[in-house]
């Protein structure tokens, strides 16, 4: 039996960002792509999502301080 | 800046081949004395003059250079037979298991081979790390059968430190060397050994490097004895074997002797390296202190790196006793005046600061507003003297740097140990004092953690304007009244400052006018005009608010009934401030109190923090002459309760002790109904807990029947000055259950804590409940499990302080780069985003409202106050 993992409450919601989508996050940063946070491509959510090397996920938490958060992760080779 | 500015683009980590120690060498050191009778050193010795030079005023043989400025040459000694790095015996190890024991190739078939060496290219091109791919081929490298030359592999153990066993035969270094030597470069690059920078067979030493006498300067003693460095002590034993070695060898001694030998010049070349090497008796010095070596120089808290590395010993600085001086604003700093004339100000000479300059010179080193040293417009420091100040003023020129003395006003940097959080280090004003203590306001010993028991607190003075402009803006202590921990004021009044307050302020606190007025002197607050009539403490303490100033809160004196009733309260503890008039409510530890001041929090935040400082100067001063004026002393007297209490106590405790009693026959009886997810005897134990804290409440109770707010204990208690109810209890009712490890104490002897009792035994007395108060004393048994928890809560505190600090350490570093960025991102110092909004939602706690964005009540209230106008 497989649990859908993404269905979990502490899993956040991760999503794969688009090109242009990428390239509105690193110019809003002022920052290179490399300079991001990185994730693990063995992360089981990245296999779950199916993102590959070089995506950008867009990660979507609760936060005890803001409510609710977003930060990105670079998904490494 | 003097010299070349060069960036490091790369550094590479190698060995050194014996070639590279030969050419590197100034000289081959073969004789194990250091210095002949007339006291020249010895040519060809360990102090040979070739090694470089430490007096300042001869000429370095090699370089020519003089000393001080001659960093030192190496020398070194031919070994009679090669020895076994320490360092790298478990390199040594592996590299053997995974190779050939004929052939020198390693244990992998040429697919393998050409497969790894593959990887490696790549990963240097990439710059990864290769360390996991090697480990990787170290275990997979080991085979039976050499898959080169078919040769039958035998297993091969390390025996630590340095000794290595092949089968049932020890192998010597020279046969390990000669098998290192026949590693192909090619092979030796899978092991992790880059043939560009190092060869296998380099890690055993067949030439040893001798390092310059600057390393290891000898010490001449007061009598003229010389006393040499541990590493000079070293070399001297590895010199003498080697000359006995080589000597026997010579001769044609046994083989068995020069095994010997050999064994005990590996030991000594072991311990000149690591003098703490498992396996190996560290070698002494003729007093018994082992000897600090190479390694024990690096290692550690007070090696190299911890100690003179990341940090170091600085001038300028001064260290003394601290006492507390209420006169003094939180601001300041009282430096003594012999430190006011020890650590000094640099001051450029101007036209404009010709005059005052010229004064200080006048005054000399040994008067105060004075001066140490000049310094030339070419770098000459000169010393003034009392004899040469004359001409040294007729010399002075703008562009000169006179180093003053420290005076009123200068800004100086504060610090005491533990350095915790970034409150341990503040900028102060000096102000110079007699006597020999730095004296400090008491405000600010809650964030430095200090007390007057002997506390003793560093001070620094900076030595550049810009250093003194940051320090002034960022670091001064009124900047630092609200903590980044947690929100709100970590420095504000203390002990006699809240019981002050509150015996100004509450209710029928009345002065006469004279007394008012004595008292606002005594805080250097402006008198007001006389009206001719007498003060509340309210009114007067009204004077220090600022004048717009609206604060409604719940005073520390709160009694948290069901339903409030505000400004009616009975106890005076709803505090309301309208247009800065206290209008109801005391003035305690909620008020201006570190960690708790809502006034100070507000007036921080509001007025700012040169107001807040000089509320605070203010009002701690009003509050220490209304504590004088009225009178303040507590003794036991206070703990005081009538033979009635006692009697009702007594019969309430043996209530309790009978309940227990009924509880334990329950539980033999089987009748104890069990808590949900818990056994028996855990039941038993936590309602007999239950029965037993009740019992402890309600003695306290009866006991604060006759505890009315007149009593001096009383007041600092409820007022949050110093104590809690719960230790006046305990002085005056009954001290309560004792606990080891969260529970009733149980430990001890079998079945029982002492022989006093019967085996089983789960009665109160039995498990340590203490009936009697502090004040009545204890007997022997109750003395005994007081003990033992208190043994307990010392070394719970020992070991949190140990792991803490460990935890400390490991957080700063990892967090020492990490800076907030003007976007409010958080980023290392590579520029790579850690947090993408500081903290999530980009807020600096210390200037929020106790940690949060926005407080909602204290703005609805202002609101509402201000529409009620």
């Amino acid at each position: 039996m497989k649990k859908d993992i993404l269905k979990h409450e502490l899993v956040p919601d991760h999503v794969i960002l688009s090109k242009s989508d990428v390239q509105k996050v690193i110019k809003e940063l002022n920052i290179h792509l490399e300079q991001l946070p990185k994730i693990k491509p063995d992360d089981p959510v990245v296999k779950e999502i199916e993102a590959k090397p070089g995506d950008v996920l867009k990660i979507m938490r609760k936060s005890p301080t803001a409510g609710k958060f977003v930060t990105y992760r670079l998904v490494l080779e | 800046m003097k010299g070349i500015l060069k960036k490091i683009s790369q550094i590479n980590f190698g060995l050194m081949s014996p070639e590279d120690i030969r050419k590197m060498s100034v000289t081959k050191i073969v004789t194990p004395d250091t210095y002949d009778e007339d006291g020249y050193p010895i040519e060809a010795g360990l102090m040979d003059p070739r090694l470089g030079v430490i007096d300042p005023g001869l000429k370095c043989r090699t370089c020519g250079s003089k000393g001080g400025d001659c960093q030192g040459h190496f020398g070194s000694i031919n070994l009679a037979r090669p020895v076994i790095h320490v360092g790298f015996a478990d390199t040594i190890h592996k590299t053997l298991r995974s190779t050939c024991r004929s052939c020198g190739r390693v244990l992998l078939d040429n697919n393998e081979i050409k497969n790894y060496h593959e990887k490696i290219e790549k990963m240097f091109k990439n710059e990864e790390s290769v360390n996991n791919l090697i480990k990787e081929i170290y275990t997979v490298a080991r085979k039976d059968k050499c898959p080169h030359c078919e040769e039958e592999q035998e297993d091969i153990k390390i025996d630590k430190p340095v000794s290595i066993v092949e089968g049932n035969y020890k192998l010597t270094p020279s046969e390990v060397r000669e098998r290192l030597e026949k590693i192909p470069d090619e092979d030796s690059l899978i092991l992790g050994v880059n043939p560009k920078v190092a060869r296998p067979e380099w890690t055993i030493l067949t030439v040893l490097p001798v390092p310059p006498v600057t390393v290891r300067p000898s010490i001449t003693l007061e009598t003229g004895e010389r006393s040499e460095d541990d590493l000079t002590h070293k070399l001297v034993d590895i010199l003498r074997i080697n000359q006995r070695l080589k000597e026997n060898m010579e001769a044609g001694a046994p083989q068995l002797i020069v095994e010997d030998l050999w064994e005990l010049l590996q030991y000594h070349v072991t311990t000149y390296f690591d003098n703490e090497a498992s396996g190996v008796p560290p070698a002494r010095h003729r007093s018994g202190r082992p000897l600090k070596t190479l390694a024990q120089r690096l290692k550690g808290k007070e090696g190299r790196f911890r100690s003179n590395l990341s940090g170091k010993r600085v001038n300028f600085s001064a260290r003394t006793v601290i006492s507390p001086d209420p006169n003094l604003s939180i601001n300041e700093v009282g430096v003594p005046e012999i430190i006011a004339k020890e650590v000094t100000v640099p001051v450029y000479v101007t036209e404009w600061n010709m005059e005052e300059i010229k004064k200080y010179i006048q005054n000399g080193p040994k008067v105060h507003p004075g001066a140490n040293y000049v310094i030339r417009p070419d770098e000459r420091k000169i010393r003034i003297y009392e004899e040469t100040k004359d001409t040294v003023i007729e010399k002075l020129e703008p562009g000169f740097i006179v180093e003053r003395h420290l005076k009123d006003g200068d800004i100086v940097l504060f610090n005491r140990q533990p350095s915790l959080h970034r409150m341990s280090m503040m900028a102060h004003e000096v102000k110079v004092l007699p006597y020999k203590t730095f004296r400090l306001n008491l405000c600010v010993c809650p964030p430095y953690n200090a007390d007057f028991d002997g506390d003793e607190m560093n001070m620094h003075v900076f030595q550049t304007e810009e250093s003194r402009a940051e320090a002034k803006s960022l670091m001064r202590v009124q900047e630092h009244i609200l903590s980044p921990r947690f929100g709100g004021p970590i420095i504000g009044g203390i002990h006699d400052h809240i019981s002050g307050a509150y015996l100004l302020t509450r209710e029928g606190s009345i002065f006469r006018e004279e007394e008012i007025f004595q008292m606002l002197k005594h805080a250097k607050v402006p008198l007001p005009k006389k009206t001719g009539k007498n003060w509340t403490g309210k009114q007067l303490f009204s004077l220090l608010l600022p004048d717009d100033l609206n604060v409604v809160y719940r005073a520390e004196i709160c009694r948290k009934c069901d339903e409030c009733l505000k400004k009616e309260c009975k106890n005076d503890s709803y505090v309301v401030i309208e247009d800065g008039v206290l209008k109801s409510g005391v003035i305690d530890d909620k008020a201006y109190g570190a960690f708790s001041g809502k006034i100070l929090d507000h007036i921080v935040k509001e007025y700012g923090t040169d107001r807040a400082r000089e509320f605070l100067d203010s009002a701690t001063k009003l509050a220490i002459a209304g504590i004088m004026k009225k009178g303040f002393t507590t003794s036991t007297n206070d703990e005081e309760i009538p033979q009635e209490a006692r009697e009702r106590i007594e019969e309430l405790l043996d209530k309790a002790e009978s309940r227990v009693e009924r509880l334990i026959e329950a539980y033999k009886n089987d009748e104890l109904e069990p808590l949900p997810g818990r056994s028996m005897e855990e039941t038993l134990e936590m309602k007999i807990m239950q029965v037993l804290g009740e019992a402890r409440d309600k003695s306290g109770e009866i006991a604060e029947i006759y505890f009315g707010m007149e009593n001096h204990a009383v007041i600092m208690a409820v007022t949050g000055a110093r104590g809690s109810m719960l230790n006046l209890t305990q002085i005056a009712a009954c001290v309560g259950q004792q606990s080891v490890r969260g529970g009733r104490i149980k430990r001890g002897y079998s079945e029982r804590t002492l022989p006093h009792f019967q085996k089983g035994e789960l009665g109160a007395r039995a498990r340590g409940f203490v009936h009697s108060s502090y004040k009545q004393g204890l007997d022997p048994l109750e003395f005994f499990f007081h003990a033992m928890g208190g043994r307990e809560g010392l070394v719970d505190t020992a070991i949190r302080t140990a792991q803490s600090g460990y935890m400390q350490r490991r957080l700063v570093n990892a967090l020492q780069d990490l800076s907030v960025n003007p976007d409010r991102t958080v980023r290392d110092n590579r520029g790579i985003i850690i947090q993408t909004m500081y903290g999530e939602d980009g807020v600096d706690p210390a200037k929020s409202d106790y940690g949060k964005v926005v407080d909602l009540d204290r703005i609805i209230e202002e609101i509402r106050i201000k529409s009620s106008k």
